[in-house]
């Protein structure tokens, strides 16, 4: 299964792999979400959607089902198991 | 060169939350008018800016919008507008405003105005932020890079206002040149492009194309652009992917222009934010503190605007009795004094409301915290087709559904915006309370069952019945409405900031103004309508109503104020909304009405509260005390059953029909006013009246 940042945890980094271009709407990649960018997981609602991030430095709010198509690579900064 | 006569056209254009709209009252101060775009209901805001020299600038503050895609009705209007090279609002020269802390982010925007051709301001505004957030600007080296002039602003403390006004006046030595070469992503498709169509603009061809791509349509008749339609050499998918390029292309450019002439300390960074976001939008406090705020402003609607309302009320009052005093008597002299007092009193007496409404809405919108709100409700509201931001006026509409109406312009989805709207009247207002109380007090008991009074337990059950009717019917409308534009879940978080007064001030007014002046309008027309129908008939017996009641009384030793009273009941019987309420009789005996309720039902649809004060006229009681009222009505007796006209039966079908009915052409000047057409409040009265209608002939027909 592939890692995206549905699957990021609160405070956990990511870069931002691929992005399915036909649905994602053009707006998210103009806020910069964009293959290569860094993306962190900052809080996440009740019901775990929406999940709040940081992009490339903007702020910004998508709710789960866009964010469990946006593929990332995690960034370990803790040592792995 | 003297430009006297002239007034330059600049047009301010920006990411939202960058301070756009301070900037915007910082240069027009009070010399602004709020309108809407023709035909649509986007608001326009324009003012007027003095430069020097005696040359003035007309400015045109865009709707906010992070890029020249459009993605809603706003956006849309902002491209349509920068296209239209021959319109009448097509500026001289833009103005681009960003926030120094999101520089990178908003000059996406900026590189995509460059591309129009314009001669193009840069604004970086938020200044008084950078020594916290340890930032530094080579302004110097950004004009070079970007092609144009900065102006380096803080619009909170007024500082570098001076220097945008110097920029604009001096336009004409701006650079039109692009800063970044967008063609260069796919050369050969933009070669062709300009070969097919030699005499227009690269960049707007491409916006032209990618715009129906993403499915908001410009409007052909606005914009004078060639039909691109057989220029189809690209695939949707295509076409995005090359505009996702577009993106990767700026960036790099901006990347690249940055490292140069932006530095941050990062150790200076981290600020505020996080602690305010992990108390704000925590899974427990984050809905406390929500609500308690939903709370206090449900207080100030419904509690401290009393204050002010009342005083309102009583001054209308005594200005239409001295009126009456003053002016010679005659029909002219009733018109104002009855019909035109009144009846704009009857619009007046929304100020306080809307205001305390605004107050709070625009506070919540300034300090940053309604995103927050966004956040935490989304999924909640999600099934029902509403917003987030929904809440705001649902809870509002519990106090008055007029400036809960106008709170669903900060709601940026136009669906989720018109289901709140259409089903907001349904939340139990205050007008409702009076009816509700007295008819609860009339056929509910007064006894307890396990410790709970019957007749609060009703009260409470009617406040539900209105919510699960809202959200229900928003639930039935989101699988009913089709929408062209495709809505997705972006929200941008921003900064935390305290509210600029003025902002606030200004949003106040504003609101209160168009208010006022728009849906007063139709509000005051109505209610001259309805007092003309009440106080005219066409027959004799209308005309001779102190006669006929002087002889029937005759010997009877009526005081003078008690013959006055009977004489206004069979007035009000025989005039043309007496008529009508007895026109109406067949079609409401059903639901255990009769006639005098049916002419209640038809003048309580200036507002719901006059429907005690009717019965009280038409049944002739003197006084609007409520105790008297009542036990006059617990006496009357249904003609047919010859029991009580006022039982459970007909109370609770009453009851229903007044938490249903759309009893209030305020509400449906206003929603006229938002939706900009007759369609939707015509359907809204429709609907919800036959609700109404439906639910109090089933209660009736049950319980008798």
């Amino acid at each position: 299964m592939k890692t995206t940042i549905a699957h990021l945890k609160r405070g956990e980094k990511g870069i931002i792999k691929d992005i399915p271009i036909d649905i994602i709407p053009v707006k998210l990649f103009e806020m910069g979400c964009l293959p290569g960018n860094e993306v962190e997981l900052l809080q996440v609602a009740p019901f775990k959607d929406p999940l709040y991030l940081n992009i490339n430095g903007s702020f910004l709010s998508i709710r789960r089902e866009t964010a469990l198509l946006i593929e990332v690579e995690k960034i370990n900064e803790t040592p792995e198991i | 060169m003297i430009l006297t006569n002239k007034q330059i056209k600049v047009a301010l254009i920006g990411n939202p939350n960058t301070g756009k709209t301070s900037v915007f009252n910082q240069l027009t101060g009070l010399n602004q008018k709020v309108g809407n775009y023709p035909g649509i209901t986007v608001e326009k805001k324009e003012g007027i800016c003095k430069l020097s020299r005696g040359v003035k600038a007309h400015i045109l503050d865009l709707p906010g919008t992070y890029s020249l895609n459009a993605t809603s009705l706003d956006e849309n209007v902002v491209i349509e507008l920068l296209l239209n090279k021959n319109g009448k609002d097509y500026p001289d020269v833009a103005v681009v405003i960003t926030d120094v802390e999101n520089l990178k982010r908003n000059l996406l925007l900026f590189t995509q105005i460059k591309d129009l051709k314009l001669p193009t301001i840069l604004v970086i505004n938020m200044a008084d932020r950078m020594d916290r957030k340890g930032i530094s600007l080579d302004i110097e080296s950004l004009e070079q890079k970007l092609n144009t002039r900065i102006a380096l602003v803080s619009s909170r403390k007024g500082t570098g206002i001076d220097k945008i006004k110097e920029l604009i006046l001096d336009y004409r030595s701006l650079s039109t040149e692009p800063c970044v070469n967008a063609s260069a992503i796919d050369q050969p498709y933009f070669e062709n492009l300009q070969n097919a169509f030699p005499e227009h603009e690269l960049y707007k061809l491409w916006l032209v194309i990618t715009q129906d791509a993403n499915f908001v349509e410009l409007n052909r008749h606005a914009v004078p652009v060639p039909d691109t339609s057989s220029f189809n050499t690209k695939s949707r998918s295509e076409l995005k992917r090359l505009q996702q390029r577009e993106a990767i292309h700026r960036y790099q450019f901006i990347n690249g222009t940055l490292k140069e002439g932006y530095k941050t300390d990062i150790h200076a960074a981290k600020g505020l934010r996080a602690t305010l976001d992990r108390i704000l939008t925590h899974k427990v406090w984050g809905y406390v503190i929500f609500f308690a705020i939903l709370l206090l402003m449900f207080q100030a609607i419904f509690k401290w605007s009393e204050y002010p309302m009342d005083f309102i009320d009583q001054s209308f009052a005594s200005l239409s009795e001295w009126a009456k005093n003053v002016l010679p008597a005659g029909v002219f002299t009733n018109l104002i004094a009855e019909g035109l007092i009144p009846g704009i009193g009857g619009v007046v007496i929304f100020i306080p409301q809307i205001a305390f409404l605004f107050l709070f809405i625009s506070i919540l919108e300034e300090s940053g915290y309604m995103s927050r709100v966004v956040f935490l409700m989304d999924k909640g509201m999600r099934r029902f087709g509403l917003s987030g931001k929904s809440v705001v006026p649902l809870i509002s509409g519990a106090a008055c559904a007029i400036p809960a109406v106008m709170a669903t312009r900060n709601i940026e989805s136009w669906k989720e915006r018109l289901i709140t709207i259409l089903v907001t009247p349904f939340m139990t207002c205050s007008a409702r309370l009076p009816v509700y109380l007295i008819i609860i007090a009339l056929v509910i008991p007064d006894e307890r069952f396990m410790g709970l009074n019957y007749q609060g337990l009703m009260l409470m059950a009617l406040y539900l019945i209105g919510f699960i009717a809202a959200v229900g019917s928003a639930y039935i409308l989101h699988k009913l409405l089709k929408t062209r534009t495709r809505s997705f879940f972006v929200v941008e978080m921003p900064n935390y900031k305290i509210p600029l007064f003025k902002n606030v001030a200004i949003t106040v007014v504003e609101k209160t103004k168009s208010f006022v002046f728009g849906a007063g309008k139709i509000i005051l027309a109505i209610s001259i309508i309805l007092w003309f129908l009440a106080s005219n008939g066409p027959s004799e017996r209308f005309d001779n109503a102190e006669q006929i009641i002087t002889e029937r009384h005759q010997g009877e030793n009526l005081s003078e104020g008690e013959l006055d009273t009977e004489i206004a009941s069979y007035q009000l019987e025989n005039s043309y909304i007496g008529i009508v309420g007895k026109a109406i009789e067949p079609v409401i005996q059903p639901l255990g009405y009769d006639w005098k309720i049916g002419i209640a039902l038809v003048s309580s649809f200036a507002a719901r509260e006059v429907f005690v004060g009717t019965l009280a006229t038409i049944y002739s009681v003197g006084s609007e005390e409520e105790g008297t009222i009542k036990n006059r009505m617990a006496k009357e007796t249904n003609p047919q059953t010859g029991g009580k006209l006022f039982n459970l039966a007909s109370g609770v079908s009453l009851l229903l029909f007044y938490a249903f009915a759309m009893q209030c052409m305020s509400t449906l000047a206003i929603v006229k006013r938002e939706t900009n057409s007759w369609k939707w409040p015509m359907i809204q009265l429709v609907f919800m009246s036959a609700i109404a209608y439906v639910t109090a002939l089933i209660a009736y027909q049950v319980l008798k």
